[in-house]
């Protein structure tokens, strides 16, 4: 009987959760990696996570590279970024609305290379998508261009 | 020697103060179209606009316009750009009118959609509903998610876990053939499948 009826609030919690998927799920799931190879690993607040094939990543989320390490993501506005060694890349903002298209996409490459194919919210909104280093900021206006940052 | 020791030092210190520049290259996509890239820096701008224009940050802040040689790309990007993911591929599927069941044609479609998931490591996919010009925004946007959604549940039937599958409806914003307001478009009313 007691487990029926956690049966049914687990249930209940599921449903309540449906019903804000939608932004939820946006918000959380921005994007996976697609291509880890080496030493490739997450900086989500304040913590070091590894970084497999499949891994997702949050708004915020800090990419980092070894030596040997190089990685591609893929965010769910199919914008594809891909860092070789020696790289740090911070998301700072990513917001997309997939009815629009309009959105915010915001990164820091700190140091190392960085290659993009822009996406979604860049073809929507011209002004939406930047790339900061430590001394320029990029305006995309699409589509694929290169990035490496002074450090 | 102690001279030659301190020659060499100055080299390779001077080779190390030009990677520390920003370096910024625009590249031509799969069809050979660019984009632009305008990059700000503290007392410079560049506009990028053609395939492999670049931009250097100097030393003063300034930026400096040039083109990049397809050998510098390489040295300097090539981990980076071997690193990409492989290109989205988007498949698109009706349903016969009035049901629930895929057209003959795709339902082939969708094995070629099955195909293309277990080439790829661990893919996700949105599927995206698309509505013809009938009816006001708010009803199609809710119309175009429910297909999606119905999508999602008919692919997770067939085994694709569900939390790969993200859903969105796109309404009538993007109707594949250009039609006046309020016209009924078979072809327009469509699902979209990306796969990533």
């Amino acid at each position: 009987m007691q487990s029926t009826r956690l049966i049914v609030f687990g249930r209940l919690l599921a449903i309540s959760a449906c019903a804000i998927a939608p932004i939820a799920s946006w918000a959380n799931d921005i994007a996976q990696f697609r291509v880890a190879r080496g030493s490739v690993y997450l900086e989500r607040s304040g913590q070091r996570l590894p970084a497999r094939v499949g891994t997702h990543l949050q708004a915020t989320d800090t990419v980092v590279t070894g030596a040997d390490g190089s990685a591609g993501i893929a965010f769910v506005d199919n914008s594809l970024l891909s860092v070789g060694p020696n790289s740090v890349l911070a998301i700072e903002r990513y917001a997309f609305n997939s009815t629009t298209h309009e959105g915010a996409f915001e990164s820091s490459l700190r140091k190392g290379t960085l290659s993009v194919v822009s996406g979604k919210i860049a073809k929507q909104s011209p002004d939406a998508m930047k790339v900061k280093t430590p001394s320029s900021i990029l305006g995309v206006r699409g589509t694929e261009f290169l990035v490496r940052s002074s450090d | 020697m102690r001279r030659y020791a301190a020659l060499i030092a100055s080299l390779v210190l001077g080779g190390c103060a030009t990677p520390s520049q920003d370096l910024v290259v625009l590249l031509p996509d799969k069809e050979g179209k660019v984009g632009t890239v305008v990059v700000q820096g503290q007392k410079g701008k560049a506009v990028l606009n053609t395939a492999f224009a670049s931009a250097r940050t100097a030393p003063d802040g300034g930026v400096q316009r040039g083109t990049a040689s397809q050998s510098e790309v390489k040295d300097v990007f090539g981990s980076a750009l071997a690193a990409q993911p492989s290109r989205p591929i988007s498949f698109i599927l009706y349903f016969e009118s009035g049901n629930d069941e895929f057209t003959e044609e795709s339902k082939q479609e969708v094995k070629r959609l099955l195909a293309e998931m277990a080439r790829r490591q661990a893919p996700d996919i949105t599927v995206i509903g698309h509505t013809d010009q009938v009816g006001p925004d708010p009803s199609n946007d809710a119309l175009s998610l429910q297909r999606a959604e119905r999508v999602k549940s008919i692919l997770a039937g067939m085994g694709i876990p569900a939390e790969r599958i993200l859903t969105a409806g796109r309404g009538r914003r993007e109707p594949l053939i250009p039609t006046a307001e309020g016209i009924s478009e078979p072809r327009n009313r469509r699902v979209e499948i990306n796969v990533r």
